[in-house]
């Protein structure tokens, strides 16, 4: 045992290894994606891990090790729920044998999410159980508790961190080296296993009663609580609990209830907790979820309990709460007069905009540059997707008119096609986005006989979530090197007439395979081949000779690199940032901008 | 002892490295230590922060606002941005030397003197310059941990620099070491004039 100064993601790690956890999977997504990352960090013995090609597959691969009676956890963002809720609706129904552990990172915000969903409202909905840490040292006792709970009830069991919990660091006592758990294997019981209508009716009913035998049993669980007795209480959960003490320590007579087992609602602590309250304020994020429990509790057991939240306008129904809101809210609600202990920011000059952007030498932006050169003067329809290249709808580049979720781009532009003829349908994905959900998009394109351009921007990594493996690189979780699966031959297999890979730092041939792909009827691709800056060493940077440049700034105008700037009415190079990729050269009308 | 830092920049300055350093630190004291950052899309260019908290009773990972007793800023504005977070009596640690915003976000004439200024006229502040004090070593790569040497020379990191030493030593990869030890020095002189 030693202690381990860790990210709430690798306090969920830890206590998953702590529990003996057989396999894990999962699919990359902020706030997420280091729980895997550290499971492979730690030394183990017997655990099987694995970066799955999606969400889907995860929770698949995860069920049937349950199924197994081995201990399984899978992990993801919220939205990749999302993706994966079609086997985990089946999957309460059939239930499990092994722990199932199902973790899915809410981002309030949203920090980095298309989304504000709430993972409380899908175990309601899935009628599982759903533990909500209030911090990384209660994540890494949860994580635990849930694969118990997970065997005791037989049911796939939810963890919902949340952003704040999962980027939040501190030092966790747990073992050094870990062993999976004996498991018996599977048992083939075919009315247990295949989920038929008449099972699902039969474990619905089951389901239901189960439940409120597991209200009662979390009602005694040790991550709900309250303190304080006074008729004023606030309910909180989550990392809102944590903002709420920390304003309240220094009230230890308010009463405060923390609920960390949000569903089946532990309805006899409810009770108990509210007895002799009269008014109540729920702090929470995403949802008024605790809050409408509570009113429904209320309604229910005739509680004469005032109830302010989201739904009375008291907490803000977007975004996420901290502690300098909770100080407001509970404050306000509670009609204390706190002082402000802040220096004066009335004079403040306004910091400038840092909007998030494209590394300076990231390949995408050659890419996008190349289609839009490609594409001026013509109607075309740009469909973006999921990941750092989302950026490219930002201004000079202005590439992206959609974006909707992960996959999107392709099906998107067929739509567009299928609306629109004239235009020229083109999608941008990335590599593991092109192998997590685009690869069906370009099967349906074939199928049903679309006009458009498929672009791959294939970096050889999955760069948003902090450079991941996928099956286009090579490398695995358990072992390296494996067969490499090539984009190309995908694409050529599905029927994609013309497929074309090119590097896009060489602007001239990129921007001729654009065009070349714009004349030709069908579904054609293009592989724009060129390895993420973040991962690869720079061999030259860039310079500007100031004798040579004119102050035209095109260079600037035209790409919006952050290795840029203007000095003197001239272009310079942030030579700290520039990675040599030379595409500024190439637009240079004076030729003032060379290697050195 | 209880102490609430916070650290603050542009993505790619190296806030979080500086955090990792300083609770490590505070952990080889035998202080509890917590830290929370920025992470995901907003690296990329954006302002970061990483709250620092050791001691004493912190439940949330961030600092309240009017909680800070120390703000470590590796460029001006971004000091700016964050200075809501400083106690009235708190004290910041400033790096001069700005990052321009990207070349199509406004602010071209930004260079950080007014932001400053302001820090000058309304708080107790360290100014440093990590371009001086990287001179000698001729790369501006290990500034982050230089600035963290002033504000341990001023002595309000409340941490022996012993110990921060060491987790320098244990937390840097071997081939960085060095420098980032000598940057550390060169920081923690200029913070030493200026201790409390």
């Amino acid at each position: 045992m030693s202690k381990k100064y860790v990210m709430g993601n690798g306090a969920i790690a830890l206590g998953a290894l702590s529990a003996g956890v057989n396999l894990v999977s999962g699919y990359p997504g902020t706030p997420s994606s280091e729980i895997i990352e550290t499971v492979s960090k730690y030394p183990h013995n017997g655990t099987y891990i694995e970066w799955s090609v999606n969400e889907k597959a995860a929770m698949e691969v995860a069920s049937a090790a349950a199924y197994c009676g081995a201990r399984a956890m899978v992990t993801m963002k919220q939205v990749g729920l999302n993706v994966a809720s079609d086997p985990l609706m089946s999957l309460a129904y059939v239930g499990v044998k092994g722990g199932m552990v199902v973790v899915s990172a809410d981002d309030p915000g949203p920090i980095s999410s298309q989304t504000e969903q709430d993972t409380r409202r899908f175990a309601e909905f899935c009628r599982i159980p759903v533990f909500d840490p209030s911090s990384p040292e209660e994540a890494f006792d949860m994580v635990q508790e849930a694969f118990e709970y997970s065997e005791k009830y037989k049911t796939p069991v939810i963890l919902r961190p949340t952003t704040r919990v999962d980027h939040a660091y501190a030092s966790i006592e747990a073992p050094d080296s870990f062993s999976a758990k004996e498991y018996e294997g599977f048992v083939k019981d075919s009315k247990k296993w295949v989920i038929f209508p008449r099972l699902s009716f039969a474990n619905h009913a089951m389901i239901e009663k189960r439940n409120v035998e597991i209200g009662e049993d979390f009602s005694s669980s040790r991550f709900n609580s309250f303190t304080g007795s006074s008729k004023k209480a606030v309910i909180a959960t989550g990392v809102s609990y944590a903002y709420a003490r920390e304003f309240l320590k220094d009230y230890p007579d308010i009463r405060l209830i923390k609920v960390g087992t949000p569903h089946p609602l532990p309805e006899s602590f409810m009770l108990k907790a509210l007895e002799g309250v009269d008014e109540v304020l729920c702090f929470e994020e995403l949802s008024p979820y605790i809050e409408e429990n509570v009113l429904k509790l209320a309604g229910k057991h005739h509680l004469n309990i005032k109830v302010r939240g989201k739904l009375t306008d008291d907490v803000p129904s977007s975004g996420e709460n901290d502690s300098d809101s909770a100080k407001r809210i509970i404050s306000g609600f509670l009609g204390f007069d706190i002082a402000e202990n802040s220096v004066s920011l009335d004079d403040a000059p306004q910091p400038p905009a840092r909007p998030p952007v494209l590394c300076a030498g990231c390949p995408h932006r050659a890419s996008f540059y190349a289609v839009k050169r490609a594409m001026k003067g013509r109607k075309a329809y740009f469909c973006g997707d999921i990941g750092c290249y989302t950026l490219g709808n930002a201004m000079p580049l202005d590439m992206v008119d959609t974006c909707l979720c992960m996959g999107a781009g392709i099906t998107m532009a067929q739509g567009f096609n299928h609306m629109d003829s004239d235009a020229v349908a083109i999608s941008f994905t990335g590599d593991s986005t092109f192998f997590a959900s685009g690869m069906t998009g370009v099967v349906n394109a074939v199928y049903n006989a679309v006009d458009m351009i498929v672009c791959v921007l294939d970096n050889s990594t999955t760069a948003m979530t902090g450079h991941q493996p996928h099956p286009g690189t090579g490398r695995n979780m358990m072992s390296a090197p494996v067969e490499k699966i090539s984009i190309e031959k995908i694409l050529l297999a599905a029927g994609v007439k013309k497929v074309i890979t090119v590097d896009p730092l060489d602007l001239d041939a990129s921007i001729a395979a654009v065009r070349e792909c714009a004349e030709i009827k069908g579904v054609k691709a293009i592989i724009f081949k060129s390895p993420c800056v973040a991962i690869v060493k720079p061999d030259k940077k860039m310079k500007v000779d100031s004798e040579k440049c004119i102050g035209c700034m095109r260079c600037i105008k035209e790409l919006g690199c952050p290795a840029l700037s203007v000095s003197d009415g001239k272009a310079v190079i942030d030579e700290n940032l520039c990675t040599g990729c030379g595409l500024c050269a190439k637009l240079c009308p004076v030729g003032a901008i060379g290697g050195c | 002892m209880k102490k609430d830092i916070l650290i603050c920049g542009v993505g790619g300055q190296g806030t979080v490295l500086a955090s990792k350093i300083i609770a490590a630190s505070a952990m080889d004291e035998g202080y509890t230590a917590h830290s929370a950052e920025t992470i995901g899309m907003a690296q990329r260019g954006g302002p970061v922060t990483s709250h620092v908290r050791i001691g004493g009773s912190a439940y949330s990972p961030l600092i309240p606002i009017g909680g800070a007793d120390l703000l470590i800023a590796f460029e001006p504005s971004e000091a700016v941005r964050n200075l809501k977070y400083i106690k009235k009596d708190g004290f910041v640690v400033v790096n001069r030397v700005p990052v321009k915003p990207t070349s199509l976000g406004g602010g071209a004439d930004y260079d950080g003197k007014a932001e400053i200024e302001f820090l000058k006229s309304v708080c107790d502040c360290l100014v440093v310059d990590s371009d001086e004090m990287c001179a000698p070593f001729g790369s501006s790569k290990f500034f982050n941990v230089a600035v963290l040497g002033a504000a341990s020379g001023t002595g309000r990191l409340g941490i022996k620099a012993e110990t921060i030493q060491n987790s320098i030593i244990k937390i840097v990869p071997d081939r960085f070491k060095e420098k980032n030890l000598a940057a550390f020095d060169a920081g923690k002189k200029i913070g030493e004039k200026n201790a409390d």
